[in-house]
């Protein structure tokens, strides 16, 4: 056993855990993390993606939790899908797209897709259609044919580059206090530098 | 009437976003895999590494001693008790049907059957002591090839039976009385087109993996199940495990996904069961991914043999269909009637008038075969589209002339096909105009005779696929006559709550389809109370006591007209107490825009609403004189026929003919799914269906080896596509109403999976034809391509 401490959604987490126990059964088996789902055991599938940074963190990456070990992620901070919207329920825009755009339907691959999509568009805020497909070609959809979800990422894109301008921290606004910086609603500096204290998984 | 209208007033036709979203992507989704109860233990399997083995001996007291186990225990513990996995549809009466144990007692006949359990506090402890379990296998000859099972020196899947062969089902149209015999057709045919074409095999890979949780709390059993057939599930279980059907609750709670691949009774629900029975604890089992691949049921893996026989103007005059449909090890709960269901569809929306299909089940030792999005359809569809441009080559016709010289025109519905069924309506003509358009098929087809004429490496293809489809299963009596073993009603339940607020419980079973969504807009407009002020309720027997459940397309196309009986039964119902409210009588009243009104009083005069009269009888201190205090209904509809959508897809495919790279560089899909309720659902599953047919098309197979271990066992392996593997389509609508349905809808769920594979192949195959290639094996891999270049005529 181990202990570590991670933090997710804002709360801070020490448990002692077993050293082969992936992220994803940590979140879910102990800590009650059950938005944050498990499609495959190969890491193909992304339905166990949440986003992860380190204590310095500046940026958030998109992380397929079973593709981590609990201890590897000892001292980080993690957003999962319970995580993502506002405190007072607000949807961050990507959940907000999703819906708009029917961009679900049975909604299995569906929390991992959206933190996906968060990173994506962290990293490139414009992203052009065949850039969004490529950027989430880590996460597979059964159901939609992946059409409403590259609409979505594309209208969560539009919304996000506006409350750049216009609202700057509205993604994170309204969290309880002591909740982390959420997901980088529109990326920090471009040249702002990857956390590496988490592997990421190859794409 | 083929023009899309729309319709801004009213719920029904408009655009909602659907009510299931806000916890699905806020993680407050309830799956399976989330239900925690007090004192809950986990199972794990043991599953056969063997295609084909005796089991010679199972020791599992090892894993008895390992931390934190509370029981284990083999098949041949449960060998007299465990009862056999149910199939519904023995589709001839001399059908071979072997007995199906939840777990392998003294024989595994696929890998991946269920051999051992082991109980334990937590998952990793169970996994972990089904190391310790030791089983001696005795290997057996295998065979997988259904040509070769068919051989009459074959090895057997199940020697008792004496045969691989497990039944033999045959359409004649002559003999029928549908049409002419087949023979005649042939003899008098200038034109004969023979193919082989292999539909192969294809894994289901919903999101969610299946789990189950089995609660045994003194007599009663609570089982949630990923599930899209609880309420047959429930039946099941008790027929199976003797369990009284009271003593038996079953919920299927938020379900990822489905495709067919949930519509099972599977041996991990009914091996769940017994070890809850046996420790008298809740009992948890969650399938990985590998494991779902590996035993949850495949599909497709058909071997169509076909003869179309032709007049040199196109006319067709016949169709014989020689079907081998590979079962598998055993039967699923509709295994044997899969290939059936595409045996109405093979004359597809034509009215040649001769036609023969015979359909061999054989047995292998692969897992076992069941329902896939379409279900015998998209096979159908599949050969008869491919054989339509085989045709159109033979004759040097265009593809969409021969489909028109072919197809039922829109002024002869309804129309009695040569299968014996009466297409109830239709409007081809439009939907292909409309298909062609937004394609610029006219264009497309000048680019690639440019592209053919300078010799372009990379050649564009056309591909043409029309398809109709029988969905809404189904009419009681048709499945009676198939000796299917259950009906096809379906049922809605409307309880209008005091406060006016409804609530609606469907028989249906959704996993993705909306149906709350839906169903609200379709009460919404029928008892005039807000969208928002509907709650509908499906899933649990313990509220949703009756239903048939979801699958086939039939959930609004039967579940649909339940559900609009209901809410008449709920006017009527209001009517007298209305009538008593208003002081009038009843024979004066009229309900229109939410409301009872004195006939002839203008719209805005007062008038009683549902919520009224739900109210007046909740008190019901003043009743009128022999009426029943209560407005809720019930409705069980049984519907008269089918209903059958239809559509053309067109897709343009840009082949590499030095990688045999394949990119879909346009897909228009114009689909005819009757009067839409929820146009952003619908859209939503053609997207998806057609990702699933071009999925078969181009990525999707599952390998055996020679020695029966599936080489993709994971989804490194076996790949369903990611958005960077699939085109954006256009997709867009005719809509001809079904008569049958109060609402004109017909279904939409598999309409993209049935037309888009053909549409693909036919596209990859006109690319290549100036390469002499008139054939590709599906998928179409760049390999495959490259192979069919080099090797000619046939891959």
């Amino acid at each position: 056993m181990t202990r570590i401490s991670i933090t997710v959604d804002g709360v801070r987490y020490d448990d002692d855990v077993e050293s082969r126990t992936l992220l994803v059964h940590h979140l879910r088996d102990r800590l009650g993390k059950v938005g944050t789902v498990v499609g495959c055991d190969t890491s193909n599938c992304g339905a166990c993606t949440v986003l992860v940074a380190g204590d310095s963190a500046t940026t958030r990456h998109a992380v397929k939790s079973c593709n981590v070990l609990a201890v590897q992620a000892d001292g980080t901070e993690i957003i999962t899908i319970e995580g993502l919207a506002g405190g007072d329920g607000s949807l961050h825009p990507v959940q907000q797209a999703f819906h708009d755009r029917h961009a679900l339907q049975c909604g299995f691959c569906t929390p991992g897709m959206i933190l996906a999509a968060v990173d994506l568009l962290a990293e490139n805020p414009d992203p052009s259609d065949a850039e969004i497909r490529e950027g989430i070609e880590g996460n597979l959809c059964r159901c939609t044919g992946y059409q409403n979800i590259v609409r979505a990422v594309r209208d969560a894109a539009t919304a996000l580059r506006g409350a750049d301008v216009a609202e700057p921290a509205s993604a994170v606004d309204g969290q309880m206090p002591g909740t982390p910086q959420a997901a980088p609603a529109v990326p920090s500096e471009p040249e702002s530098v990857p956390v590496e204290a988490v592997p990421r998984p190859v794409p | 009437m083929t023009t899309v209208q729309e319709r801004p007033t009213g719920e029904v036709g408009a655009a909602r976003k659907r009510k299931e979203d806000a916890r699905l992507i806020t993680g407050r989704t309830m799956w399976t895999e989330n239900v925690m109860l007090p004192g809950m233990l986990h199972l794990a399997i043991l599953r056969s590494p063997m295609a084909h083995a005796r089991i010679t001996r199972v020791d599992t007291s090892a894993a008895l001693r390992e931390p934190g186990v509370v029981t284990a225990f083999s098949g041949r513990d449960v060998a007299e008790t465990q009862g056999s996995l149910p199939c519904a549809w023995p589709v001839t009466e001399d059908m071979v049907h072997p007995d199906h144990p939840p777990l392998a007692v003294d024989e595994v006949r696929h890998a991946g059957e269920a051999v051992a359990v082991v109980v334990a506090r937590d998952r990793a402890s169970a996994v972990d002591a089904l190391a310790t379990i030791e089983v001696d296998y005795e290997p057996l000859p295998v065979v997988l090839d259904m040509e070769e099972a068919l051989a009459e020196d074959a090895r057997l899947v199940h020697a008792d039976k004496g045969t691989n062969k497990a039944y033999t089902w045959i359409f004649d149209s002559g003999e029928a009385g549908t049409g002419h015999g087949v023979d005649a057709a042939f003899a008098g045919a200038e034109v004969v087109i023979k193919r082989r074409y292999i539909q192969q095999r294809l894994i289901p890979a919903f999101m969610e993996p299946r789990s189950v949780v089995v609660d045994p709390t003194g007599d009663q059993h609570t089982i949630w199940s990923a599930t899209q057939i609880p309420h047959i599930l429930r039946v099941m279980v008790a027929l199976v495990t003797g369990t009284p059907e009271h003593k038996v609750r079953v919920v299927a709670p938020d379900v990822g996904g489905g495709f067919g691949g949930k519509l099972q009774v599977t041996a991990e629900e009914l091996i769940a069961f017994m070890a809850a029975q046996r420790v008298g604890k809740p009992v948890k089992y969650t399938e990985s991914r590998s494991d779902s691949l590996l035993s949850a049921h495949h599909g497709r893996d058909q071997i169509q043999d076909l003869e179309l026989a032709a007049r040199r103007d196109g006319t067709v005059l016949g169709l014989r269909v020689n079907l081998l449909a590979n079962m598998g090890a055993y039967l699923g709960i509709v295994t044997p009637g899969v290939p059936l269901l595409g045996a109405f569809m093979y004359n597809a929306i034509y009215k040649f008038p001769a036609y023969r299909f015979v359909c061999t089940g054989v047995y292998t030792n692969t897992t076992t075969t069941d329902a896939y999005r379409g279900a015998g359809r998209p096979e159908a569809t599949y050969a008869i589209e491919r054989l339509m441009d085989e045709l159109a080559v033979e004759l040097d016709m265009d593809p969409v002339e021969v489909r028109r010289r072919n197809w039922i025109r829109h002024d002869e519905f309804p129309f009695d096909t040569v299968a014996g069924l009466t297409y109830d309506s239709g409007n081809y003509e439009a939907a292909t105009d409309k298909a062609l358009e937004l394609f610029g098929y006219e264009a497309l087809r000048a680019e690639q005779a440019s592209r053919r004429e300078s010799g372009d490496p990379v050649q564009l293809g056309i591909g043409v696929s029309t398809y109709t489809e029988m969905c809404g299963l189904a009419p009681s009596r048709v499945l009676g006559a198939l000796r299917y073993a259950a009906g096809g009603w379906e049922t809605a339940s409307i309880r209008v709550l005091p406060t006016g607020k409804v609530e609606v419980v469907t028989g249906t079973s959704p996993h993705g389809q909306g149906h709350e969504t839906a169903w609200s807009q379709i009460v919404a407009d029928r008892l005039g109370v807000p969208f928002e002020d509907v709650e509908v309720l499906h899933g649990d027997t313990r509220t949703s006591h009756k239903g048939l459940d979801t699958y086939g397309s039939r959930s609004l196309a039967v579940g649909g007209i339940a559900l609009v009986n209901a809410c008449t039964k709920v006017v009527d119902k209001a009517k007298p107490v209305a009538a008593h409210l208003l002081e009038c009588d009843v024979s004066d009243l009229e309900f229109a825009d939410g409301a009872f009104r004195v006939r002839g009083a203008p719209s805005d005069a007062a008038g009683k609403t549902i919520a009224d009269c739900a109210f007046a009888v909740f008190a019901a201190h003043d009743m009128p004189e022999g009426v029943e205090p209560t407005i809720d209904a019930d409705a069980t509809y049984d519907p008269g026929n089918f209903s059958f959508p239809h559509g053309t897809h067109l897709c343009a495919t840009e082949v590499d003919t030095e990688t045999g790279r394949v990119t879909i560089r346009s897909y228009v899909a114009v689909d005819d799914v009757g009067r839409v309720i929820n146009p952003l659902i619908v859209e939503g599953q053609v997207h998806g269906g057609v990702a699933q047919g071009i999925a078969q098309a181009l990525f999707e197979e599952a390998v055996y080896d020679s020695e029966g271990n599936l080489l993709t066992g994971t989804f490194i392996d076996y790949t369903p596509p990611s958005a960077a593997d699939l085109p954006d389509i256009v997709s867009d609508r005719t809509e001809t109403p079904a008569p049958d349905h109060p609402l004109g809808a017909k279904g939409v769920g598999e309409a993209g999976t049935i037309a888009s594979t053909p549409a693909v192949i036919n596209a990859i195959v006109d690319a290549l034809r100036p390469y002499g290639v008139s054939d590709i094996r599906m998928p179409a891999t760049p390999e495959r391509v490259w192979q069919a270049l080099r090797g000619g005529a046939r891959s």
